[in-house]
Protein backbone atom coordinates (compact mmCIF):
# COMPACT_ATOMS: atom_id res chain seq x y z
CA UNK A 1 0.00 0.00 0.00
CA UNK A 2 1.36 3.27 -1.06
CA UNK A 3 0.28 6.79 0.03
CA UNK A 4 -0.36 7.21 -3.30
CA UNK A 5 -2.05 4.38 -5.04
CA UNK A 6 -4.64 5.39 -8.07
CA UNK A 7 -3.25 9.16 -7.52
CA UNK A 8 -2.12 11.44 -10.08
CA UNK A 9 0.42 14.10 -9.11
CA UNK A 10 1.70 16.79 -11.50
CA UNK A 11 4.89 18.03 -10.42
CA UNK A 12 6.96 21.10 -11.71
CA UNK A 13 10.41 22.45 -11.46
CA UNK A 14 12.60 19.24 -12.67
CA UNK A 15 15.38 20.36 -13.99
CA UNK A 16 18.31 17.60 -13.19
CA UNK A 17 18.63 14.90 -10.56
CA UNK A 18 19.66 17.43 -8.22
CA UNK A 19 15.89 19.31 -8.31
CA UNK A 20 14.48 19.17 -5.14
CA UNK A 21 11.15 18.11 -7.41
CA UNK A 22 13.16 15.48 -9.02
CA UNK A 23 13.43 13.36 -5.10
CA UNK A 24 9.41 14.84 -5.13
CA UNK A 25 8.54 12.65 -7.92
CA UNK A 26 10.86 9.80 -6.98
CA UNK A 27 9.12 9.39 -3.71
CA UNK A 28 5.97 9.98 -5.38
CA UNK A 29 6.00 7.30 -7.51
CA UNK A 30 7.72 4.72 -5.24
CA UNK A 31 4.47 5.44 -3.05
CA UNK A 32 2.14 4.58 -6.02
CA UNK A 33 1.79 7.77 -7.84
CA UNK A 34 1.21 8.45 -11.37
CA UNK A 35 3.41 11.68 -12.05
CA UNK A 36 3.22 13.92 -14.72
CA UNK A 37 5.97 16.65 -15.48
CA UNK A 38 6.06 20.26 -16.55
CA UNK A 39 9.01 21.71 -18.22
CA UNK A 40 9.44 24.47 -20.57
CA UNK A 41 11.43 25.87 -23.72
CA UNK A 42 14.48 24.84 -23.73
CA UNK A 43 14.73 23.34 -20.53
CA UNK A 44 12.17 20.59 -22.13
CA UNK A 45 15.22 18.41 -23.53
CA UNK A 46 17.00 18.61 -20.24
CA UNK A 47 13.88 17.66 -18.14
CA UNK A 48 13.06 14.79 -20.47
CA UNK A 49 16.51 12.79 -20.29
CA UNK A 50 16.35 13.18 -16.50
CA UNK A 51 12.89 12.11 -16.69
CA UNK A 52 14.00 8.17 -18.06
CA UNK A 53 16.31 8.65 -14.23
CA UNK A 54 12.84 8.07 -12.21
CA UNK A 55 11.38 4.57 -11.48
CA UNK A 56 8.77 5.10 -13.97
CA UNK A 57 9.76 7.67 -17.18
CA UNK A 58 6.52 10.32 -16.55
CA UNK A 59 4.91 12.41 -19.10
CA UNK A 60 6.14 15.95 -19.63
CA UNK A 61 3.60 18.64 -20.95
CA UNK A 62 5.08 22.35 -21.22
CA UNK A 63 4.79 24.81 -18.83
CA UNK A 64 5.92 28.31 -18.77
CA UNK A 65 4.63 30.16 -16.20
CA UNK A 66 5.04 33.27 -17.47
CA UNK A 67 2.95 32.43 -20.50
CA UNK A 68 -0.40 33.06 -19.95
CA UNK A 69 -1.31 30.63 -22.90
CA UNK A 70 0.69 27.82 -21.35
CA UNK A 71 -1.46 28.46 -18.07
CA UNK A 72 -4.84 28.93 -20.03
CA UNK A 73 -4.09 25.23 -22.01
CA UNK A 74 -2.68 23.08 -19.16
CA UNK A 75 -6.31 21.82 -17.87
CA UNK A 76 -7.14 20.80 -21.41
CA UNK A 77 -3.41 19.66 -22.67
CA UNK A 78 -3.84 17.21 -19.32
CA UNK A 79 -6.96 15.66 -19.91
CA UNK A 80 -5.06 13.85 -22.85
CA UNK A 81 -2.81 11.80 -19.97
CA UNK A 82 -5.48 12.02 -17.11
CA UNK A 83 -9.00 12.18 -15.97
CA UNK A 84 -7.89 14.40 -12.46
CA UNK A 85 -5.33 15.43 -10.52
CA UNK A 86 -4.73 14.72 -6.77
CA UNK A 87 -1.44 17.14 -6.12
CA UNK A 88 0.28 19.99 -7.81
CA UNK A 89 3.77 20.38 -6.57
CA UNK A 90 4.91 23.93 -7.29
CA UNK A 91 8.60 23.62 -7.42
CA UNK A 92 9.54 27.09 -9.73
CA UNK A 93 11.67 29.90 -8.88
CA UNK A 94 14.01 32.35 -10.89
CA UNK A 95 15.01 36.06 -10.45
CA UNK A 96 17.15 37.69 -13.13
CA UNK A 97 20.86 38.39 -11.50
CA UNK A 98 20.15 42.13 -11.33
CA UNK A 99 17.46 41.02 -8.64
CA UNK A 100 20.49 39.98 -6.22
CA UNK A 101 21.80 42.98 -5.81
CA UNK A 102 19.06 44.71 -3.80
CA UNK A 103 19.36 48.67 -3.57
CA UNK A 104 20.00 48.58 -7.61
CA UNK A 105 17.60 46.44 -8.97
CA UNK A 106 15.36 47.42 -11.33
CA UNK A 107 11.47 46.99 -11.18
CA UNK A 108 11.46 45.25 -14.44
CA UNK A 109 14.08 42.42 -12.79
CA UNK A 110 12.09 42.67 -9.59
CA UNK A 111 8.60 42.50 -11.63
CA UNK A 112 10.46 38.90 -13.34
CA UNK A 113 10.94 37.53 -9.77
CA UNK A 114 7.88 38.27 -8.38
CA UNK A 115 5.79 37.13 -11.66
CA UNK A 116 7.39 33.70 -12.27
CA UNK A 117 8.40 32.98 -8.25
CA UNK A 118 5.40 34.40 -6.51
CA UNK A 119 2.17 35.07 -8.87
CA UNK A 120 2.97 31.70 -10.29
CA UNK A 121 1.68 29.93 -7.14
CA UNK A 122 -1.66 31.61 -8.14
CA UNK A 123 -1.57 31.10 -11.48
CA UNK A 124 -0.48 27.29 -11.33
CA UNK A 125 -3.40 26.98 -9.09
CA UNK A 126 -6.18 27.89 -10.98
CA UNK A 127 -4.62 26.60 -14.08
CA UNK A 128 -4.97 23.15 -12.54
CA UNK A 129 -8.18 23.77 -10.60
CA UNK A 130 -10.79 22.25 -13.19
CA UNK A 131 -8.91 18.74 -13.08
CA UNK A 132 -8.33 19.02 -9.07
CA UNK A 133 -10.23 16.52 -6.87
CA UNK A 134 -11.64 17.29 -3.85
CA UNK A 135 -9.17 16.63 -0.95
CA UNK A 136 -6.32 17.20 -2.94
CA UNK A 137 -3.34 19.22 -2.28
CA UNK A 138 -0.96 21.84 -4.02
CA UNK A 139 2.38 22.24 -2.24
CA UNK A 140 5.33 24.92 -2.83
CA UNK A 141 9.05 25.31 -1.90
CA UNK A 142 10.01 28.89 0.34
CA UNK A 143 12.65 30.28 1.56
CA UNK A 144 11.53 31.29 5.16
CA UNK A 145 11.39 34.92 3.79
CA UNK A 146 10.21 36.35 7.18
CA UNK A 147 14.09 37.53 7.31
CA UNK A 148 16.35 39.71 5.31
CA UNK A 149 18.94 37.48 4.48
CA UNK A 150 22.55 37.98 2.59
CA UNK A 151 22.62 37.54 -1.38
CA UNK A 152 19.27 36.94 -1.45
CA UNK A 153 17.45 39.89 -1.86
CA UNK A 154 14.54 40.74 -4.02
CA UNK A 155 14.28 37.07 -4.51
CA UNK A 156 13.69 37.36 -1.02
CA UNK A 157 11.00 39.64 -1.69
CA UNK A 158 9.32 37.06 -3.82
CA UNK A 159 9.60 34.60 -1.43
CA UNK A 160 7.57 36.75 1.09
CA UNK A 161 5.24 37.24 -1.83
CA UNK A 162 4.78 33.71 -2.44
CA UNK A 163 4.11 32.90 1.17
CA UNK A 164 1.58 35.48 1.54
CA UNK A 165 -0.33 33.78 -1.97
CA UNK A 166 0.18 30.87 -0.20
CA UNK A 167 -2.39 31.71 2.11
CA UNK A 168 -4.58 33.59 -0.17
CA UNK A 169 -4.85 29.82 -2.12
CA UNK A 170 -5.76 28.18 1.37
CA UNK A 171 -8.55 30.78 1.67
CA UNK A 172 -10.24 30.76 -1.36
CA UNK A 173 -9.48 26.65 -2.41
CA UNK A 174 -10.42 25.60 0.98
CA UNK A 175 -14.21 25.24 0.49
CA UNK A 176 -13.29 23.32 -2.64
CA UNK A 177 -11.55 20.94 -0.27
CA UNK A 178 -8.08 21.84 -1.55
CA UNK A 179 -5.29 22.50 0.80
CA UNK A 180 -1.93 24.74 -0.05
CA UNK A 181 0.96 24.14 1.73
CA UNK A 182 4.82 25.19 1.62
CA UNK A 183 7.75 23.84 2.28
CA UNK A 184 10.09 26.13 4.27
CA UNK A 185 13.79 24.15 3.23
CA UNK A 186 17.14 25.09 4.20
CA UNK A 187 19.78 25.36 1.45
CA UNK A 188 20.06 23.05 -1.15
CA UNK A 189 22.85 22.66 -3.84
CA UNK A 190 20.63 22.63 -6.86
CA UNK A 191 21.07 24.49 -10.47
CA UNK A 192 18.41 27.29 -8.96
CA UNK A 193 20.24 28.20 -5.86
CA UNK A 194 23.95 27.92 -7.55
CA UNK A 195 22.67 30.38 -9.57
CA UNK A 196 22.54 32.73 -6.91
CA UNK A 197 25.83 34.27 -7.15
CA UNK A 198 27.78 34.69 -3.36
CA UNK A 199 25.12 31.14 -2.22
CA UNK A 200 27.95 29.42 -1.00
CA UNK A 201 27.11 32.05 2.08
CA UNK A 202 24.87 29.59 3.61
CA UNK A 203 27.09 26.16 3.01
CA UNK A 204 28.78 25.72 6.04
CA UNK A 205 26.77 28.13 7.94
CA UNK A 206 23.88 26.47 8.05
CA UNK A 207 25.03 23.24 9.05
CA UNK A 208 26.59 25.21 12.21
CA UNK A 209 23.20 26.78 13.31
CA UNK A 210 20.94 23.77 13.10
CA UNK A 211 20.53 21.58 16.00
CA UNK A 212 19.69 18.68 13.58
CA UNK A 213 22.90 19.71 11.58
CA UNK A 214 22.28 20.34 7.57
CA UNK A 215 23.73 18.57 4.21
CA UNK A 216 23.32 21.20 1.38
CA UNK A 217 23.57 17.74 -0.30
CA UNK A 218 20.83 16.04 0.37
CA UNK A 219 17.42 17.27 -0.87
CA UNK A 220 15.68 14.14 0.40
CA UNK A 221 14.75 15.82 4.01
CA UNK A 222 12.57 18.39 2.20
CA UNK A 223 11.28 16.17 -0.25
CA UNK A 224 9.60 13.83 2.06
CA UNK A 225 7.94 16.95 3.59
CA UNK A 226 6.39 17.94 0.38
CA UNK A 227 5.44 14.10 -0.42
CA UNK A 228 3.72 14.31 3.15
CA UNK A 229 2.09 17.28 2.79
CA UNK A 230 0.53 16.14 -0.85
CA UNK A 231 -0.96 13.11 0.51
CA UNK A 232 -4.04 12.85 2.94
CA UNK A 233 -1.76 12.61 6.37
CA UNK A 234 -2.49 16.40 6.50
CA UNK A 235 -5.90 16.46 6.24
CA UNK A 236 -7.02 19.45 7.98
CA UNK A 237 -3.56 21.41 7.09
CA UNK A 238 -3.76 24.50 4.88
CA UNK A 239 -2.44 27.77 4.37
CA UNK A 240 0.60 26.16 6.70
CA UNK A 241 4.67 26.48 6.30
CA UNK A 242 6.87 23.57 7.30
CA UNK A 243 10.34 24.21 8.07
CA UNK A 244 12.53 21.66 7.08
CA UNK A 245 15.60 23.41 7.75
CA UNK A 246 17.50 21.54 10.41
CA UNK A 247 15.56 23.69 13.23
CA UNK A 248 17.72 27.04 11.99
CA UNK A 249 14.32 28.77 11.75
CA UNK A 250 13.61 28.29 15.81
CA UNK A 251 17.04 29.51 16.87
CA UNK A 252 18.16 32.62 18.32
CA UNK B 1 32.49 -0.35 -21.32
CA UNK B 2 35.65 1.73 -21.97
CA UNK B 3 35.61 3.52 -25.54
CA UNK B 4 38.37 4.98 -27.26
CA UNK B 5 39.09 8.82 -27.28
CA UNK B 6 38.48 9.57 -30.90
CA UNK B 7 35.03 7.36 -30.30
CA UNK B 8 34.09 9.46 -27.66
CA UNK B 9 35.04 12.35 -29.64
CA UNK B 10 32.86 11.24 -32.69
CA UNK B 11 29.59 11.17 -30.03
CA UNK B 12 30.58 14.11 -28.14
CA UNK B 13 30.57 15.76 -31.67
CA UNK B 14 27.27 14.57 -32.71
CA UNK B 15 25.65 15.55 -29.41
CA UNK B 16 27.04 18.94 -29.60
CA UNK B 17 25.68 19.12 -33.12
CA UNK B 18 22.18 17.91 -32.03
CA UNK B 19 21.68 20.49 -29.67
CA UNK B 20 23.39 23.32 -31.01
CA UNK B 21 23.37 22.59 -34.80
CA UNK B 22 27.51 22.91 -34.51
CA UNK B 23 29.30 21.10 -37.37
CA UNK B 24 30.31 17.74 -36.65
CA UNK B 25 33.95 18.41 -38.03
CA UNK B 26 34.03 21.86 -36.18
CA UNK B 27 34.31 20.05 -32.89
CA UNK B 28 37.54 19.69 -32.46
CA UNK B 29 40.03 18.90 -29.10
CA UNK B 30 41.52 21.86 -28.97
CA UNK B 31 37.90 24.03 -29.02
CA UNK B 32 36.94 25.40 -25.86
CA UNK B 33 32.94 25.54 -25.69
CA UNK B 34 32.21 28.90 -24.44
CA UNK B 35 34.86 30.35 -26.58
CA UNK B 36 35.25 28.81 -29.71
CA UNK B 37 31.98 27.15 -29.84
CA UNK B 38 30.36 29.51 -28.38
CA UNK B 39 27.79 27.28 -26.38
CA UNK B 40 25.56 29.12 -23.48
CA UNK B 41 25.18 27.30 -20.11
CA UNK B 42 21.55 25.85 -20.54
CA UNK B 43 23.21 23.71 -24.03
CA UNK B 44 25.94 23.05 -22.10
CA UNK B 45 23.57 21.37 -19.27
CA UNK B 46 21.66 20.01 -22.10
CA UNK B 47 25.05 18.61 -23.82
CA UNK B 48 26.42 17.53 -20.10
CA UNK B 49 22.66 15.05 -19.16
CA UNK B 50 23.07 13.82 -23.11
CA UNK B 51 26.72 12.99 -22.70
CA UNK B 52 26.13 11.46 -19.41
CA UNK B 53 23.08 9.26 -20.90
CA UNK B 54 25.18 8.19 -23.98
CA UNK B 55 28.67 7.31 -22.43
CA UNK B 56 26.75 5.78 -19.25
CA UNK B 57 29.00 8.60 -16.67
CA UNK B 58 28.11 11.01 -14.15
CA UNK B 59 29.68 14.23 -14.57
CA UNK B 60 29.11 16.59 -11.32
CA UNK B 61 27.74 20.04 -11.79
CA UNK B 62 30.66 20.98 -10.03
CA UNK B 63 33.07 19.31 -12.62
CA UNK B 64 31.70 20.86 -15.66
CA UNK B 65 33.37 24.43 -15.05
CA UNK B 66 36.58 22.46 -15.07
CA UNK B 67 35.74 20.79 -18.78
CA UNK B 68 36.79 23.81 -21.00
CA UNK B 69 37.79 22.40 -24.02
CA UNK B 70 36.55 19.57 -26.09
CA UNK B 71 39.70 17.61 -24.63
CA UNK B 72 38.85 17.88 -21.48
CA UNK B 73 35.34 16.76 -21.64
CA UNK B 74 36.57 13.62 -23.80
CA UNK B 75 39.29 13.22 -21.15
CA UNK B 76 36.98 13.01 -18.33
CA UNK B 77 34.35 10.84 -19.96
CA UNK B 78 37.21 8.59 -21.09
CA UNK B 79 38.49 8.14 -17.15
CA UNK B 80 35.12 8.18 -16.02
CA UNK B 81 34.57 5.00 -18.09
CA UNK B 82 37.77 2.88 -17.02
N1 LIG C 1 17.78 25.03 -3.40
C1 LIG C 1 17.51 25.74 -2.31
O1 LIG C 1 18.41 26.08 -1.53
C2 LIG C 1 16.09 26.12 -2.01
C3 LIG C 1 15.74 26.48 -0.69
C4 LIG C 1 14.42 26.84 -0.43
C5 LIG C 1 13.50 26.87 -1.45
N2 LIG C 1 13.87 26.53 -2.72
C6 LIG C 1 12.86 26.58 -3.79
O2 LIG C 1 12.69 25.29 -4.35
C7 LIG C 1 12.10 25.44 -5.64
C8 LIG C 1 12.81 24.51 -6.62
O3 LIG C 1 14.13 24.93 -6.85
P1 LIG C 1 15.40 23.95 -6.84
O4 LIG C 1 16.27 24.43 -5.74
O5 LIG C 1 14.97 22.53 -6.88
O6 LIG C 1 16.17 24.37 -8.19
P2 LIG C 1 16.01 23.87 -9.72
O7 LIG C 1 16.86 24.80 -10.51
O8 LIG C 1 16.31 22.43 -9.83
O9 LIG C 1 14.49 24.11 -10.03
C9 LIG C 1 13.93 25.37 -10.38
C10 LIG C 1 12.90 25.10 -11.45
O10 LIG C 1 12.17 26.27 -11.80
C11 LIG C 1 11.82 26.11 -13.15
N3 LIG C 1 11.40 27.38 -13.75
C12 LIG C 1 12.09 28.55 -13.80
N4 LIG C 1 11.38 29.48 -14.50
C13 LIG C 1 10.21 28.86 -14.88
C14 LIG C 1 9.08 29.28 -15.64
N5 LIG C 1 8.98 30.53 -16.14
N6 LIG C 1 8.08 28.38 -15.85
C15 LIG C 1 8.16 27.12 -15.36
N7 LIG C 1 9.21 26.68 -14.64
C16 LIG C 1 10.23 27.54 -14.41
C17 LIG C 1 13.11 25.59 -13.77
O11 LIG C 1 12.86 25.00 -15.03
C18 LIG C 1 13.53 24.57 -12.73
O12 LIG C 1 13.01 23.30 -13.04
C19 LIG C 1 12.17 26.92 -5.98
O13 LIG C 1 10.94 27.53 -5.69
C20 LIG C 1 13.22 27.42 -4.99
O14 LIG C 1 13.10 28.80 -4.73
C21 LIG C 1 15.14 26.14 -3.01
Amino acid sequence: MGLFDGKTLLVTGVLMDTSIAFHVAKLAQQQGATVILTSFGRTMKITRTIAKRLPQTPTVVELDVSNPEDLDTLAERLREHTDGIDGVLHSIGFAPLGAFTFLEASWEDVATAMQVSAYSLKALAVAALPLMNPGGAIVGLTFDARYAWPVYDWMGVAKAAFEATNRYCARDLGPRGIRCNLVAAGPIRTTAAKSIPGFEVFETNWDERAPLGWDVNDPLPTAKACVALLSDWFPATTGEIVHVDGGVHAMG
Amino acid sequence: MAQSTDEILEGLAAIVNEETGIDIEAVEPDKSFTDDLDIDSLSMMTIVVNAEEKFGVRIPDDEVKNLKTVRNAVDFIAAAQS
